[in-house]
């Protein structure tokens, strides 16, 4: 069947896709078997372990990444749907001594306890500042319901937010 | 999650026919296509779903909302389910709909999702998610877990004594009291079929949930002008006030005229095998005037059928007191 090869081009014979990604401004060359998803793609093959895996099943928000800036679960994609597009992790935002606004607000309103789920908080966070959320706290924590904290720092999470937005 | 061939084309033609060898377009298919991936690829990783190939069609034109001649709205199938919330034709003509696809999900999936996937997302009942339950939807003939199980949250109305999954979505309660109309294009050609007729009730074939054969794209989604003088409103009761799914929902769209009702579309979500458009509690309902009592005999009209389970029976009062708040918000 000629046509079947042709649409399945985009898989080598040994099973294995090759892709370039853009990630935090870097473009990575990287031989991928096609079930890898974003997130363990981020992990085991950059080696960028600041997106966390929770759940593996867009349950909990821990690995939120940012896809041509918006907001996405890593774990219900597949890494080979990303090329040609910019991916920001947490590594991306901000380092140590030159910290991202929203990094620097939750430190100073403690915005965390594990800190498991903090850089998924933290990248839902900034994609917040562009998206259409209301002003009021109750808004924030809709807007950020997607993003679990099982040490239930969502008080502080809330008021790092806001301290951000400036409606503290 | 099992291996497949990974394809990705900008033409639509190409991804229908990549696709068009598919053992079937229902649970089993050997060829699947992938829009945001937030059924798709959950369910590979439960083994659920095994496609040899999955087609990526993200990048077929097929991304935007534009207004049609007639005063209605075409929306493409990949369009994300955030953008298609926040769209300031569907906010200020479709309420109904924005407030649907914005009580869904979480603001992350949301940006993933797209209107083609989420007319096809998958029940969450615990049994199709776990291979080693029987699930006659997952594996025709194996029998139902849930009749005898942990039914709390699964379907009411349009059950089957081989099924009784609900279908989860927000997008297609609203959807289907919008009266929207589907557009598929397959190996034969194109085509359009009304919501009411897209999904299937399960009957004695739980595992064919749409009207959808191997190669039919969905394309895009038609909406007819908003009735004039109509107010419309979405509203979901879930465990938790957020990121979870409906319990009960309700879609209402009514015109009142001189303090009678002229004109009411109802359909429910949480509560039936596909998403359930009661012309029933419509019928009940036109020409009432508007008050709680109309409203009240629109909601028993509309859970008549209702055929509870060992643990959902709350639902039906549930889903009569959602549809009653819901015809007052939009009323009073
Ligand atoms: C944790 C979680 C919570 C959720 N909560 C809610 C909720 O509260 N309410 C709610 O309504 N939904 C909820 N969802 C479901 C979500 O809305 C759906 O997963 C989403 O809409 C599916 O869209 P998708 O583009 O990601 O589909 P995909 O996973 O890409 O595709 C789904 C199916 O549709 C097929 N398909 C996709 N596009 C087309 C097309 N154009 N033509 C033909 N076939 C196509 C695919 O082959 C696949 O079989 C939740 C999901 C998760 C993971
Ligand atoms: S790991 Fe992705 S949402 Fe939990
Ligand atoms: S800080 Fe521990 S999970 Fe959020």
């Amino acid at each position: 069947m000629n046509s079947r090869t042709q649409f399945e081009s985009a898989t080598g014979a040994d099973g294995v896709v090759h892709v370039t990604l853009r990630i935090n401004g870097t473009a990575y060359r990287l031989p991928l078997d096609p079930r890898a998803t974003l997130l363990d793609c981020l992990r085991e093959t950059v080696g960028l372990t600041g997106t966390k895996k929770g759940c593996d099943h867009g349950q909990c928000g821990a690995c939120t990444v940012h896809v041509d800036g918006r907001r996405v679960n890593a774990c219900l994609s597949l890494a080979v749907m990303h090329e040609g597009e910019e991916i920001t992790t947490i590594e991306g935002i901000g380092q140590p001594g030159a910290l991202h606004a929203v990094q620097s607000a939750f430190l100073a309103r403690d915005a965390y306890q594990c800190g498991y789920c903090t850089s998924g908080q933290i990248m839902s966070a900034l994609a917040l500042l562009g998206e259409p959320c209301g002003p009021k706290d109750a808004d924030v924590r809709e807007c950020m319901s997607g993003n679990i904290c099982r040490c239930g720092a969502y008080p502080n999470i809330v008021a790092a937010i806001q301290h951000v937005r400036g409606k503290s | 999650m099992r291996s497949f061939a990974f394809v990705r084309t900008d033409d639509v033609s190409a991804a229908i026919a990549a696709s068009a060898d598919s053992s079937t377009a229902q649970q089993g298919a050997s060829a699947r296509f992938v829009a945001g991936g937030t059924t798709l690829i959950d369910l590979m990783k439960l083994n659920v779903e095994r496609p040899e190939r999955v087609i990526d069609i993200n990048r077929l034109p097929l991304d935007r909302i534009e207004p049609l001649a007639d005063g209605g709205l075409k929306i493409g199938a990949t369009v994300r389910n955030s953008d298609l919330a926040n769209h300031a034709v569907v906010r200020r003509d479709y309420p109904v709909l924005s407030q649907a696809v914005l009580a869904g999900a979480s603001a992350q999936l949301r940006n993933m999702a797209t209107t083609g996937g989420n007319l096809l997302q998958r029940t969450r009942c615990m049994y199709f998610r776990d291979t080693a339950s029987a699930c006659n939807k997952r594996e025709p003939g194996t029998g139902c877990s849930a009749i005898l199980g942990a039914n709390r949250t699964l379907a009411i109305l349009g059950t089957s004594e081989h099924c009784i999954a609900t279908n989860p979505s927000d997008m297609n309660v609203a959807m289907a009291a919008l009266e929207a109309t589907i557009h598929v294009r397959g190996i034969r050609g194109e085509r359009s079929i009304a919501i009411a007729d897209f999904h299937l009730l399960p009957g004695d074939t739980p595992h064919r949930e749409t009207v959808l054969e191997p190669g039919d794209l969905i394309t895009h989604v038609t909406l007819a002008p908003p009735a004039p003088g109509s107010r419309s409103c979405y509203l979901k009761l879930r465990d938790r006030a957020s990121y979870e799914f409906a319990l009960a929902s309700a879609a209402v769209i009514v015109t009142v005229v001189g303090g009678r009702v002229a004109r009411a579309r109802i359909a429910l979500g949480g509560v039936g095998t596909k998403p359930w458009r009661s012309t029933r509690a419509e019928s009940v309902l036109t020409g009432e005037p508007v008050s709680g009592p109309a409203f009240r005999k629109a909601a028993d009209a509309a859970l008549h059928d209702a055929r509870p389970r060992s643990q959902n029976a709350f639902k039906v009062e549930l889903a009569r007191r959602c549809l009653v708040h819901a015809l007052k918000e939009v009323t009073l």
